[in-house]
């Protein structure tokens, strides 16, 4: 089976460990994760895990199966990237040298549409946001003007379907709850 | 409800009380001092059963909760009281056994300090629990306690941990308790699917020839009654797995033996023959499917699991039956045709008599040599009418007991399946005699495992329980042994054992025993055993080269059995 790269959302309620219940299940299949985003979703009290990992169809879902069997997981999903819109975010610092001495950057900047978060006496920091192959080209562009650092967060998501799946879920739940 | 102002362990007493809890195994120690002191004033409320190793523990709570179907639990101290643990928590793990394990823990300011007997219980322990808590405020104990006894009991059981800090031990806590009844992010029994139901019932219904693999989701499910129906009525022959055992009786007319590697011929090579195979609250373990690309090929599977996360975890489904047995199995029964499947039913006489003479009446009725392991089993059984509780260890002595004790009860085989936990066996035999005090309990064991926790003669000798011990000793590790004979060119590597003289190990504690070494001492020394229902070691002197037969070589397919004669 073809591998590509899924993102594995997972929620999750607010205890300590949950990270570690989620990331075993992947060591234990010998799966890499590409990238981890851990924030609160829009629901209070849940927390929202987005994975991106390359494997095959097939273990993708056993995997988003185990996921879910875990107590205290709610709900875990495995999406392709043509299921949802994505995005991240990357970091660039340059010294100010560079930046300054090198009319080119400012057509960079605004061919890729980058930000700048700062300037000062020693350095500036450039912010793009997109795919990684976007945020990675910017990079590469770079890289004559020498990059001191450079950072991309793990991926972000929303699903392209119209359905919201979670609270769907909230409500089939509760409606099963003897004490409501 | 009245509020009561107590300290956390009391609080702890207090819970395990309305949980219904009467029996508890554990041991102490200084991070955990506080919740036995509380124990000492509810001395009268449970029945406490000190065993001599934490591992002893664990594995006694494991074969009490297997026996009785309710949750075992246990309480030990931090660090190695915790870590002794881990082994049996695996074994339930896989063995899908309820159990409530209270684990201490140092004070909450000293934790992630490395402190004095500090050890990362929830970070060891995630991976193979169901559920595991660390509790660091008294104020928590009883809606921890509610919550560990709902899952570790509901949908597929499974180990639980709590982990108390010593805090929240002695802190002052008001005792009020609910028992829970849900979680909203667990749901333990998957709704019934109409549809599937249908599809299943259908495809049994146009099976020429269908067979069913039996696993311990029936026994856990209390579903006995409802798989004989389903099976008498579209006329099933069936196979258990090891932890199935039992469900059926043996000499049930559909049941037709055990599968996997080392079980009988006729479920095995059947199932490589059957066009809809059932599988019903078993997984697909790989010492049941061997190789599994070459599995049950030919056949339409259609698997009834309570977990999700089973079905085409191993082996992929035509359709897949979600929910508790017990419910489960009515609904496709009801849309079944009766059936009569008499020619492929006959079929499996073909196995059953080759098996009988080139591997069964050789093993249980040898007239020359030494003593076999399979003659001892055929003898305890017939002795006690088949009705005892058969507890094992792991290796050769549990695959010849499972092949050759029979049963006529429910709950009758206790054993240590996905782990293969050495040592499993005696400290899981006390646990079942006091898990089903009115039963007689045989453990047959190897001299290799009854050393791995040989300690707990210790706790069968403080509390008197009326184990039956049968050490089939082979003066090796047999299992290995045997593989090492057919894979690993006879190279004996560490197998070999000199062992102590066991009969007198039992005197030093009380335990009366004999060492047989004579096929015509082995009634005997039997009906001695079971005279009266006190704890007894009986020794075997067994072939030293003895092999368990059939066996599908790990790595082949089942219909590669090979009988070995």
């Amino acid at each position: 089976m073809e591998k590509i790269l899924y993102t594995i959302t997972v929620y999750t309620e607010n205890f300590v460990g949950l990270l570690n219940q989620i990331t075993i299940i992947f060591t234990r299949r010998q799966i890499n994760i590409e990238s981890l985003t851990v924030s609160k979703s829009s629901i209070p009290g849940i927390h929202k895990f987005t994975i991106t990992a390359e494997t095959d169809l097939e273990m993708v879902k056993k995997v988003v199966k185990q996921i879910e069997k875990r107590i205290d997981v709610l709900k875990a999903f495995y999406h392709t990237d043509d299921d949802v819109i994505y995005q991240e975010v990357a970091l660039y610092k340059i010294g100010a040298e560079a930046l300054l001495d090198n009319p080119e950057i400012e057509s960079i900047v605004r061919k890729y549409n980058a930000r700048i978060l700062e300037v000062n006496r020693s350095y500036g920091v450039l912010e793009l946001s997109g795919h990684t192959e976007e945020t990675q080209e910017l990079f590469e562009r770079l890289k004559e003007f020498h990059v001191l650092q450079f950072v991309r967060s793990g991926r972000i998501a929303i699903t392209k379907s119209t359905v919201e799946r979670l609270s769907d879920f909230l409500a089939e739940m509760e409606a099963r709850n003897p004490d409501r | 409800m009245e509020k009561k102002i107590m300290k956390g362990a009391e609080g702890l007493m207090c819970s395990l009380i309305e949980e219904n809890v009467n029996t508890i195994f554990g041991y102490p120690g200084g991070q955990i001092i506080t919740v036995f002191d509380a124990l000492y004033s509810y001395r009268d409320s449970f029945q406490y059963i000190l065993t001599r190793h934490e591992q002893g523990a664990i594995h006694a709570a494991q074969g009490y909760a297997r026996v009785s179907g309710d949750t075992g639990v246990v309480i030990v101290t931090s660090g190695p009281g915790a870590t002794n643990v881990i082994t049996g928590l695996a074994d339930a793990m896989l063995d899908s056994t309820p159990l409530v394990v209270i684990t201490g823990q140092v004070g909450a300011s000293l934790l992630g300090s490395d402190a004095f007997q500090e050890t990362d219980v929830i970070g060891v322990t995630q991976p193979i629990t169901k559920w595991s808590y660390q509790i660091r405020k008294a104020s928590e104990i009883p809606w921890a306690v509610a919550r560990a006894f709902y899952i570790a009991r509901e949908g597929r059981p499974g180990p639980v941990v709590l982990d108390i800090t010593k805090d929240a031990q002695s802190e002052m806590m008001e005792f009020t308790y609910k028992k829970c009844i849900f979680i909203r992010s667990y749901q333990p029994y998957p709704e019934l699917q109409p549809e599937n139901i249908a599809q299943a019932a259908e495809m049994i219904n146009n099976a020429k020839r269908p067979m069913a693999l039996v696993g311990q989701g029936v026994l856990l499910g209390h579903a006995e009654d409802e798989l004989k129906a389903f099976l008498k009525k579209a006329d099933i022959p069936a196979g258990s797995t090891l932890l199935g055992l039992s469900a059926l009786s043996s000499d049930f007319s559909l049941y037709k033996g055990l599968l996997g590697m080392h079980g009988n011929l006729g479920p095995n090579k059947k199932t490589a023959e059957c066009d809809v195979l059932i599988a019903i609250g078993m997984r697909f373990d790989d010492r049941v499917t061997g190789d599994l690309k070459k599995y049950a090929k030919q056949a339409k599977v259609i698997h009834f699991d309570i977990d999700t996360s089973e079905i085409d975890k191993n082996v992929k489904t035509s359709v897949a039956v979600l929910g508790n047995a017990k419910e489960t199995l009515p609904a496709v029964t009801e849309l079944l045709q009766p059936a009569q499947h008499t020619a492929w039913i006959q079929s499996f006489e073909v196995c059953e008599k080759e098996e009988m003479e080139r591997v069964i009446i050789p093993e249980i009725m040898p007239t020359a040599g030494p003593i076999t392991m399979g003659e001892v089993v055929n003898r305890v059984s017939e002795a006690t009418n088949h009705e005892a509780i058969l507890v094992t260890d792991v290796g050769q002595n549990q695959m010849i007991a499972a092949r050759y004790f029979k049963f006529s009860r429910s709950r009758s085989m206790i054993t240590s399946g996905g782990l293969g936990t050495m040592g499993f066996g005696l400290p899981a035999a006390i646990g079942a005699a006091l898990g089903a005090p009115e039963r007689r309990v045989c453990f047959f064991t190897g001299d290799g495992g009854i050393q791995m926790t040989l300690q707990e003669l210790g706790t069968i000798m403080q509390y008197k329980i009326p184990v039956k011990i049968i050490i089939l000793n082979n003066s090796f590790l047999g299992m290995v042994r045997q593989w090492q004979e057919l894979f690993y060119r006879e190279r004996y590597s560490s197998t070999p054992m000199n062992n102590p003289d066991f009969p007198k190990i039992a005197e030093a504690y009380g335990i009366e025993g004999r060492k047989v070494t004579k096929r015509e001492e082995l009634d005997d020394a039997i009906e001695e055993m079971l005279k009266d229902n006190k704890a007894y070691l009986l020794e075997v002197e067994v072939e030293e080269n003895g092999m368990v037969y059939p066996m599908i070589p790990a790595g082949t397919s089942v219909d590669q059995i090979i009988l070995g004669d």
